[in-house]
C-alpha cells in the first residue's frame, strides 16, 4: 500500500495518456478533479491486487459518454459517488474497493474522486492495460464476468441501474442513458470479488501509467530524449518519425473512425504510415503494409516533447513519433484475440506482437 | 488610406498605405502612457508623406499591453467570478489551476448559481435569479468592480448570461460585466478563465483605449479606429474596450500577416530573425496556422488559437563562443544594446552581426574591428547560423515539397545562402515594420463554435448553417459582403456517442467596409 497525493496524479495522468493509444479524451479534467479530491478529502491508499482479501468486493468507477461534452458539463463530484452508492445499495454490500476500466486520458484518475471522497483504496489494476472503445473489451470478460449490474448517475441527482444478459447489451443500454443524461455519465460497473480481480484484471497498470508520466517528466528536466525514454519504460519500440500529412474522421455508429497519414522524416523519408482508429488507434500500416494492430498499444508522441497526442488532437503539420508497445499478455490468448484482435475491428490479417517486427527501442 | 500601428513593449512603429502600397513608416519608442509614442510616431508618419488627414479612412492599432499586464500582474482589478452551472461543475470551481500569485491579485470571489446548458439546448437547472440577487449584494458589499460570468454551453445559448448580465446592471449599475460567450470557445474552464482575465483588465482597457483615442483627437484625425485581435481580425475600439483579452495573441499573428502582405505570398514560411531570436511559422491560406495545444497566458490555460510558432535562439545580438573545435551561438545575446556592444559597432562583444560582417557577407560598422578572427571560426559560426536556420524551417513545414521562405526582422542580415528546402527566399525592404503592416491590412471576422445534433439533418447542411452563420457574424463585424470568404472549416464528431454530433468551427472574414 502507498499513498497517492497531487504530484503523483500529474505523473499517472500523463503516462496513462500514452496507454490510452490516442483515446480517452484529453487527461486535463480528471486529473483536476483528482487532484482536487485528493486537496479535499486527502491522500488516496492504492494497493496492489495481492493486498486485497479474496471475499472483498471491487466496482470500476469511470465516466461515460462524449470527452467533447465533459470539458464544458463538468462534473460536480458526486455523480460518481452516487453511481457507487446506487451499486452498493443495489448489491445490498458495501464495496471495499474501486479501480480503474482502462488506462485511458479521463479513466485513469476518475476513480480517485470516488477513492478519495468515501476513503476506500483503489487497487492498483485495470481491465485493458491500454484504453479500447467499447466496454465489453476489458480482460474480465474472458473470465465470464459481466459489467452489470451497473449504476449509472448524472450531475442532477439521477442514477440508474442496468442489468443486461451481455456485455454489449449493457453498451446498447448505458449509452442511450447517457445521452438523456447530457452526453456524459459516470458509472459504476463490474462488480468483482477480490478473488475475480486477481485472476482477471491487469495488474500494476497505474504504477505502470506513472512510471511513463515520472520518465516524460524528468526526460525534460534532465535533457534526455523524452521519446528514447518512454520507448524504454513500455518496452515499446520506434515504428515510424514523421509528419502529419493527412487526417480523415467520420462518426459510425457513435465511433469517431478515421484514418491518419504520416508522411516521413528523417530514417523515414519517403515512407508513409497510415493510422486507423475508432476513438483509439488500432493499426498502423507502413506503405500499405500493417506493422502494427491490436491488441498491441500504439502511440502517437509529439517528437520534440514526448508528450501523447489524441486522436482528436492530430493535426496536419503535427511532427511525431509512432511508437509500438506490447500489449498485456492475456491480450494474445485466443480468447483475447476474439474480444480485441484485429479481426473483431474489421481487419482481415493475423495477429503479429510488435516485438516480432521491430527490434525492442529501435529499428525494424 | 489607412494606419497601422504596432504598439510594442520598446518600440511604437506606423505604416502608412494607400490601397495596398506602403506610402511611409515609422519606429519610435514606446512612452510610459502610450498616447504619446502614437502621437509622435503619427505626426512623423503624416509628415513625411505630406498627406493630409482628410486622406485618412481608418487607424488600425495593434498592442501586446494587455498580455503584459497579466504577465506582471501589475494593473489588475479584483474580480467576482459567476459561473452559471449547478448543479454541475461544482468539483472544478472557477480559477481552480490558476497560479497562486494571479488568483490572489484578483481575490479568489468565487460564486455559483444553478443555471447552464446541456449540449443540446436543454436547460440544466433553470437560471436561480434571486441568486444573481444574493450575488449582486455580496459583490456591492465587498466593493467589487468588475464582475465575470460563465455558463455551461453559452457558445450554444448564451441566454442565461444575457440575463445574469441585465440583473448585474440593474443591480450595480457602475460595475464591468464580462460574459464568456464573447469571449471563447467551447471548453468552460478555459473559456471561463479567458472572461476573468478579461473582468479583470477593465479598468487598463478603459485608459488604454482612451489614450488612443485621445492621440487621434489631439492629432485632429477624426475617423474610426480599430484594434486587432488574437486571430488577425480586427474589432471597434469600443469593442476592444470592454474584451481587451481578445488582443492577447495579436503580435506575433499581425506580424506574420504582415510577411504575407509584403511577400505576396499565401503559402510560406515566414522566419521573423530578430535582436534575440527567431520566429519561424507557416502561412496557409495567408494566415498562420494555428498552434493546438491549449495557450497559457500569465500561467493560465486559454483555449485560444495562437499561431503555431517556433522560437529559437538566434537573433542579430546573439553572443558567438568558440567551444571545443566549434562555435556555439546564443541563447544569450546583446538585444537592442547591439550598436553599442558589438565588435563593428566599437564594442567588445562577439555577435553574429560581427560574424557576418567579418565574413565579408555583410557591409556594416567598421570591418576593420574584426579583421583578427580567425577565417576558420568565422565560416563556421556562418555554417552554425544557417544550420540553426535550416533546421527550425524543416521541423515547421508540412511536406517535403520546397516551399518559398520570407525573411523579415532586423536579423535577416544573417542568411546570405540558400535554404534547405526553401524553393526561393524572400526579403521584402519594409521587413522592419510587418507588425504595423500586418495591422493595417487585417480584416473582420465571424467564428461559429457549436455542437450540431445530427438527427433529420446531414453534416453538409450543418455546416452550411454554420458558415452562414459565420458569414452574417463577418458582416455584422463590419466586412463588406461581396469580399467575405469562409478561411476554416473544421468539423469533429463526438466520439462515444450514438445519434451523429458533431462540433463544427467555422471562421469567415471579409475586407472591412471603409466609407
Amino acid at each position: 500500500m502507498r499513498l497517492i497525493g497531487p504530484e503523483n496524479i500529474e505523473d499517472i495522468a500523463l503516462g496513462a495518456a500514452v496507454l490510452g493509444t490516442g483515446g480517452g479524451g484529453d487527461p486535463y479534467i480528471g486529473k483536476l478533479m483528482a487532484i482536487q479530491s485528493i486537496r479535499e478529502f486527502g491522500p488516496v491508499r492504492l494497493v496492489e491486487p495481492d493486498e486485497i482479501p479474496d471475499d472483498s468486493m471491487v466496482a470500476h468507477s469511470a465516466m461515460m459518454g462524449a470527452p467533447t461534452v465533459m470539458v464544458e458539463k463538468l462534473p460536480n463530484g458526486r455523480e460518481i459517488v452516487n453511481a457507487f452508492r446506487a451499486l452498493e445499495a443495489y448489491l445490498g454490500r458495501t464495496l471495499d474497493y474501486t479501480t480503474s476500466a482502462e488506462a485511458g486520458g479521463l479513466n485513469s484518475t476518475m476513480p480517485f474522486t470516488v477513492a478519495a471522497r468515501l476513503g476506500i483504496p483503489m487497487v492498483d489494476a485495470d481491465g485493458m492495460g491500454r484504453a479500447f472503445p467499447e466496454l465489453q473489451m476489458v480482460t474480465p470478460t474472458m473470465y465470464g464476468i459481466a459489467a452489470t449490474p451497473m449504476a449509472i448517475a448524472d450531475d442532477k441527482g439521477n442514477s440508474a441501474i442496468i442489468n443486461a444478459v451481455s456485455n454489449r447489451w449493457t453498451e446498447t443500454m448505458a449509452r442511450t442513458v447517457t445521452i438523456d443524461m447530457g452526453s456524459t455519465a459516470l458509472i459504476a460497473l463490474y462488480p468483482m470479488t477480490g478473488r475475480q480481480l486477481k485472476e482477471a484484471m491487469v495488474p500494476g497498470t497505474l504504477s505502470k501509467a506513472e512510471a511513463i508520466g515520472r520518465a516524460i517528466r524528468e526526460a525534460k528536466v534532465r535533457h534526455r530524449d523524452p521519446i528514447e525514454t518512454v520507448a524504454e519504460v513500455t518496452g515499446g519500440a520506434v515504428v515510424f518519425h514523421g509528419k502529419v500529412a493527412d487526417v480523415q474522421r467520420r462518426t459510425e455508429g457513435g465511433f469517431a473512425r478515421g484514418e491518419a497519414t504520416f508522411a516521413g522524416t528523417g530514417d523515414d523519408e519517403g515512407s508513409r504510415l497510415t493510422l486507423q482508429f475508432q476513438n483509439e488507434n488500432l493499426v498502423a500500416a507502413r506503405d500499405g503494409e500493417i506493422v502494427v494492430s491490436v491488441p498491441d498499444l500504439i502511440t502517437v508522441l509529439d517528437a520534440e516533447t514526448g508528450h501523447p497526442i489524441t486522436t482528436e488532437g492530430l493535426r496536419y503539420g503535427f511532427r511525431v513519433v509512432v511508437l509500438g508497445i506490447p500489449c498485456y499478455e492475456k491480450w494474445r490468448t485466443p480468447a483475447g484475440l476474439a474480444l480485441v484482435g484485429p479481426r473483431y475491428f474489421g481487419y482481415d490479417v493475423d495477429y503479429v506482437p510488435v516485438e516480432q517486427r521491430f527490434a525492442r527501442g529501435g529499428r525494424p | 488610406m489607412r494606419i497601422g500601428i504596432d504598439v510594442g513593449g520598446t518600440n511604437t512603429d506606423a505604416v502608412l498605405m494607400d490601397g495596398t502600397e506602403v506610402v511611409g513608416w515609422t519606429k519610435t519608442p514606446t512612452t510610459p502612457d502610450v498616447g504619446r509614442g502614437i502621437v509622435t510616431a503619427l505626426e512623423d508618419l503624416l509628415a513625411q508623406a505630406s498627406v493630409s488627414k482628410r486622406a485618412i479612412n481608418g487607424v488600425m492599432i495593434g498592442t501586446t499591453h494587455f498580455t503584459n499586464a497579466v504577465v506582471e500582474r501589475s494593473r489588475l482589478l479584483q474580480v467576482a467570478a459567476v459561473r452559471l452551472g449547478l448543479p454541475a461543475t461544482e468539483a472544478l470551481p472557477p480559477m481552480v489551476d490558476w497560479p497562486a500569485d494571479l488568483a490572489d491579485v484578483l481575490g479568489r470571489h468565487i460564486y455559483l448559481v444553478q443555471g447552464g446548458h446541456e449540449f443540446d439546448g436543454r436547460e440544466i437547472a433553470p437560471l436561480d435569479e434571486a441568486e444573481l440577487h444574493r450575488v449582486a449584494a455580496d459583490v456591492r458589499a465587498k466593493g467589487l468592480r468588475s464582475i465575470a460570468v460563465s455558463s455551461v454551453f453559452s457558445p450554444v445559448n448564451a441566454s442565461m448570461e444575457e440575463r445574469a448580465a441585465e440583473i448585474f446592471r440593474e443591480e450595480l449599475p457602475a460595475a464591468y460585466v464580462s460574459l464568456s460567450s464573447q469571449i471563447g470557445r467551447l471548453g468552460l474552464l478555459e473559456r471561463e478563465n479567458a472572461t476573468i482575465m478579461n473582468a479583470s483588465l477593465q479598468d487598463l482597457a478603459r485608459r488604454v483605449v482612451d489614450s488612443f483615442r485621445d492621440a487621434l483627437d489631439h492629432l485632429g484625425l477624426d475617423v474610426p479606429f480599430y484594434i486587432s485581435q488574437n486571430d488577425g481580425t480586427l474589432m471597434s475600439a469600443d469593442y476592444a474596450e470592454r474584451y481587451p483579452v481578445l488582443t492577447f495573441a495579436s503580435g506575433p499573428t499581425n506580424s506574420m500577416r504582415g510577411a504575407a502582405f509584403l511577400s505576396g505570398l499565401q503559402e510560406a514560411m515566414v522566419v521573423d530573425i530578430g535582436g534575440t531570436t527567431s520566429d519561424v511559422g507557416m502561412l496557409i491560406h495567408g494566415f498562420p496556422r494555428e498552434a493546438s495545444v491549449a495557450v497559457e497566458i500569465g500561467g493560465v490555460r486559454t483555449n485560444f488559437r495562437m499561431p503555431d510558432v517556433l522560437s529559437f535562439g538566434l537573433g542579430g545580438g546573439s553572443l558567438v563562443r568558440g567551444v571545443d573545435g566549434g562555435v556555439r551561438i546564443g541563447p544569450d545575446s546583446v538585444g537592442y544594446r547591439l550598436t553599442e556592444e558589438g565588435r563593428v559597432f566599437g564594442g567588445d562583444r562577439l555577435t553574429t552581426t560581427d560574424i557576418v560582417v567579418a565574413a565579408g557577407l555583410v557591409d556594416l560598422g567598421d570591418r576593420a574591428r574584426v579583421a583578427d578572427l580567425d577565417p576558420a571560426m568565422v565560416a563556421s559560426a556562418v555554417d552554425e547560423i544557417q544550420r540553426m536556420v535550416d533546421v527550425a524551417v524543416d521541423r515547421m513545414k508540412t511536406s517535403a515539397a520546397a516551399i518559398p521562405v520570407v525573411l523579415v526582422g532586423g536579423g535577416a542580415i544573417l542568411i546570405s545562402r540558400e535554404i534547405q528546402g526553401a524553393s526561393e527566399i524572400v526579403k521584402p525592404t519594409r521587413a522592419p515594420v510587418a507588425n504595423a503592416i500586418g495591422a493595417a491590412i487585417a480584416q473582420v471576422g465571424g467564428e461559429v463554435d457549436r455542437v450540431f445534433a445530427l438527427e433529420g439533418m446531414s453534416r453538409d447542411q450543418a455546416l452550411t448553417a454554420a458558415k452562414e452563420e459565420a458569414t452574417a457574424k463577418a458582416v455584422a463585424a463590419g466586412a463588406n459582403p461581396a469580399t467575405v470568404q469562409v478561411v476554416d472549416v473544421e468539423d469533429v464528431p463526438l466520439s462515444y456517442l450514438p445519434g451523429n454530433a458533431v462540433r463544427v468551427r467555422v471562421k469567415a472574414v471579409g475586407d472591412l467596409l471603409m466609407a
